[in-house]
Parts: structure tokens; C-alpha cells; sequence
């Protein structure tokens, strides 16, 4: 029952990341590509979590389960919106900005 | 079934991402798929069952050289109107691809004719009751093999002497790389407060844990490194002055004492041997120490020399 549990939960969480992928490659923008890889990326991560958490040993290993999937959430969240300002110049026809030495209100920039 | 055609697919995976690093053409692109294969290759090391391995090559192999590619490469960026290299002489290719090939032939050469081996593996674990340490990995590093370790603490502190040689004179003992000022309540300030904990506790976790599982210092150390990093990137600290001398001893402490203890060893037996009734603690305090310097002086790698922008 928990071995069908998993199946099922991984491969709905693995079409979602080919869904994220496909956007990924065929969209036509930065943000249009964040957009789909973020949303289907994290959801297709939570479903693979979700589906291990009762294959697990463990309470001490759910934990590091729960402590992956969140870190991972969590910094795909914040890489996401930093390309995504990084980008931002590019997609309005503006001269791209590096992510070093961006000036005015890039999130990030270097003195 | 499923497990070899994983491996397969893994092992083709690896051979075409290599492929994409070395033939790629833009710059930015052969970072980025070093970076990958960094990652193949650390699942690669797990699916052999050397976690040690695996945790040292996602941690330094892809990350660490991942980011150091990517700020060299931001670096030649900068400096774009440098002179064009002077082309190289066709004469030369053709010499410098002969010498490879006959290093790859002598190479080949002593591979072939090794004698069948037998492996150390029965030897390490006869004599694990007097290491130290319950993890093969940690033994073999910090006690039979430790003259290894040594000597690569003192070669991570050379290739940091290394990249501050590239600091100008005037600019020299200033902090180290470039001032990173983000907006303040933006994402990155918040993600450089919320990681440093979580980073702080896994790193001296993995330290910890060396002595009998998985782990170690080099391991620990690149995650120590990785939050300072990351704090600094965020514009919550500064990056230190390279004169500054809790730094300084920060990046020493690890293979001075680690030296020291090799030197006491004369003493007790030879040259780096610790005696297996204090071998226990004695491999932790080492490891503790090479920690700080192994996480302080990636990190200092990472920043680069000094730039003398803070003057501007």
C-alpha cells in the first residue's frame, strides 16, 4: 500500500518536472521560463517528498526529509527572484544587466 | 534491472555533459555544465557506496569550483578590453599535443603493468580499533593516511597566497573582493538570514559526524564556508581585511596544530603518529581545527584579493 502510495506520488511529481523542463525550453522569455520552472519544479519536488515521507525509517529521517525539501523550496524561491530581476531590463528591451554591477534597484550589486 | 539501466543512463549522462563542458563554446555555457557534471559525478560516487566522496565532490568539486569558474568568469568580464592573447604558434599545438600523448601512453603504460591489486581495505579495518576513528574514511585520512591531509591544508593555504598575489599594491590589506550592497528587506537580506543557522548547524554536523559516519572536515568546512559566503553576498557582514589577524590565524590554525601534533608524535613513536589510546580525540581536535581553516580560507578564495574599492 505505502510502495503504491509512492509510485503514484513520484511519477505524478516527475511529469511535473518534464513539464517544468518542456517550458524551460520552449518558452520564449527569462521570466516566461521562471515562471514555468518554479511552479512545476516546486510542485513536482513536494510530490516526491510527499511520496518518500512513508518510505522513510524513521522519525529522525523524516525530519531530514522535511529539512531538504524545504532548503530546496527555499532557495529555488530566492535564485528565482533574482534571475528574475536580473533579467528584468532584458525583457523590456533594455540592456541587460550584469548581476554584479547592476546599478539603480537591482537586488543585488556590487560596489 | 532498473538499477543498471539507471547507472547506464547516468554513465551517458556524465559523457555527454563532459562533453558539452569541454566543447562548448561560450565560456559561461562549459561553467555551467561543469557544474552539472560536478553533480553527475557526486551521484556517481553514492550509487559506488563512497558517500565520503560524493559529499567532497558536490561540495568542492561542483560547488566551490562552480563558484570560483563563475567569478573568474564575471572577472574576465569586467576586464573585457584586455589585449587579445597572442596567437599561438601552430608548431607549438602540434609539440604540446605530442608530449600529452606520450604522458598518456606512459601513463596507460604503468596503469597496465600494476601488479593485480589487493586493496587496503582488510588491513584498514584490522587495525580500526586503534584509529581513532569508527569511519574507515576518517581513519585512513587523519591517522594512516594523514601525511595526505597534511599536505593538502598547506596546498588549499598556497593557492590562497596564490590569488592575493593578484592584489595591487596600493589596494593591498584592504577586504578581500568586491563591497556586495543588496537592497535591505530584499530577498537575498532575508535568504542571508534565514540559511545561516540551518548552514551553521549542518556544517559542524558533518564534522561531528566524520568520526563515524560520513563526514569530515573538508565536508563541514565547505558548508562553514558556504554561510559566510552567503552572509557576505547578502550585505549583512563584510568581507574581512586580508591583514587582519584573527583571520589570519583562522586560515593557520588548522595545519599548525595538525603540524604540531605530527611533530609531538616523534615523541611518543614517529613522525605523525597518534598513540591509539588518545587517537580519538586527538583525530577530533585536528578535525575541528582544519575545519576553520579548510571553511575560512575556501571562503577567502572565494571573495579573491583585495580590490582597494573602499577608497573610491
Amino acid at each position: 500500500m505505502s510502495d503504491l502510495f509512492t509510485i503514484v506520488m513520484t511519477a505524478a511529481g516527475l511529469i511535473f518536472f518534464a513539464a517544468g523542463t518542456l517550458g524551460l525550453i520552449r518558452f520564449p522569455d527569462t521570466h516566461s521560463r521562471l515562471h514555468a520552472l518554479t511552479k512545476a519544479d516546486n510542485l513536482g519536488l513536494g510530490l516526491i517528498a510527499l511520496g518518500l515521507t512513508v518510505q522513510m525509517p524513521g522519525l529522525a529521517d523524516l525530519f531530514k526529509l522535511v529539512l531538504i525539501w524545504a532548503l530546496a523550496i527555499l532557495a529555488a524561491g530566492a535564485t528565482a527572484q533574482l534571475v528574475a530581476r536580473v533579467a528584468a531590463p532584458a525583457d523590456l528591451g533594455e540592456e541587460p544587466r550584469s548581476p554584479t554591477d547592476a546599478t539603480g534597484d537591482g537586488e543585488t550589486r556590487r560596489r | 534491472m532498473i538499477a543498471s539501466l539507471f547507472d547506464l543512463t547516468l554513465c551517458l549522462l556524465i559523457l555527454a555533459v563532459a562533453g558539452a563542458a569541454v566543447f562548448g563554446r561560450a565560456a559561461f555555457m562549459a561553467v555551467v555544465f561543469f557544474i552539472v557534471y560536478g553533480i553527475l559525478i557526486a551521484i556517481a560516487w553514492l550509487r559506488l557506496g563512497a558517500i565520503d566522496v560524493a559529499l567532497a565532490e558536490a561540495a568542492i568539486g561542483a560547488g566551490l569550483t562552480g563558484v570560483l569558474l563563475l567569478a573568474a568568469l564575471s572577472r574576465i568580464m569586467r576586464n573585457i578590453d584586455a589585449p587579445e592573447p597572442a596567437p599561438v604558434l601552430e608548431g607549438k599545438t602540434i609539440a604540446t599535443g605530442l608530449a600529452s600523448l606520450v604522458v598518456t601512453a606512459l601513463v596507460a603504460h604503468a596503469f597496465l603493468t600494476l601488479p593485480e591489486p589487493r586493496g587496503l581495505q582488510s588491513r584498514v579495518t584490522a587495525n580500526l580499533a586503534d584509529a581513532g576513528a569508527e569511519n574507515p574514511v576518517t581513519a585512513v585520512l587523519l591517522n594512516f593516511r594523514g601525511w595526505d591531509t597534511l599536505l593538502e591544508s598547506i596546498v588549499l593555504l598556497a593557492a590562497l597566497l596564490g590569488v592575493w598575489t593578484l592584489a595591487r599594491d596600493d589596494a593591498w590589506s584592504g577586504r578581500a573582493g568586491l563591497r556586495h550592497v543588496t537592497r535591505p528587506g530584499g530577498v537575498l537580506a532575508q535568504f542571508g538570514r534565514i540559511l545561516p543557522p540551518i548552514g551553521l548547524l549542518v556544517g559542524i554536523y558533518l564534522v561531528w559526524a566524520g568520526s563515524k559516519q560520513p563526514g569530515g572536515a573538508f565536508q563541514g568546512g565547505t558548508v562553514l564556508a558556504a554561510v559566510w559566503i552567503v552572509t557576505i553576498m547578502a550585505g549583512l557582514m563584510q568581507a574581512p581585511r586580508v591583514a587582519d589577524r584573527a583571520l589570519r590565524a583562522a586560515l593557520v590554525i588548522g595545519p599548525v596544530i595538525f603540524l604540531a601534533l605530527a611533530v609531538a608524535g616523534v615523541f611518543a613513536g614517529a613522525f605523525l603518529v597518534f598513540p591509539p589510546a588518545h587517537a580519538g580525540w586527538l583525530i577530533l581536535a585536528v578535525e575541528a581545527v582544519l575545519t576553520l581553516s579548510i571553511a575560512a580560507t575556501l571562503a577567502m578564495l572565494i571573495f579573491g584579493p583585495p580590490e582597494g574599492e573602499e577608497k573610491r
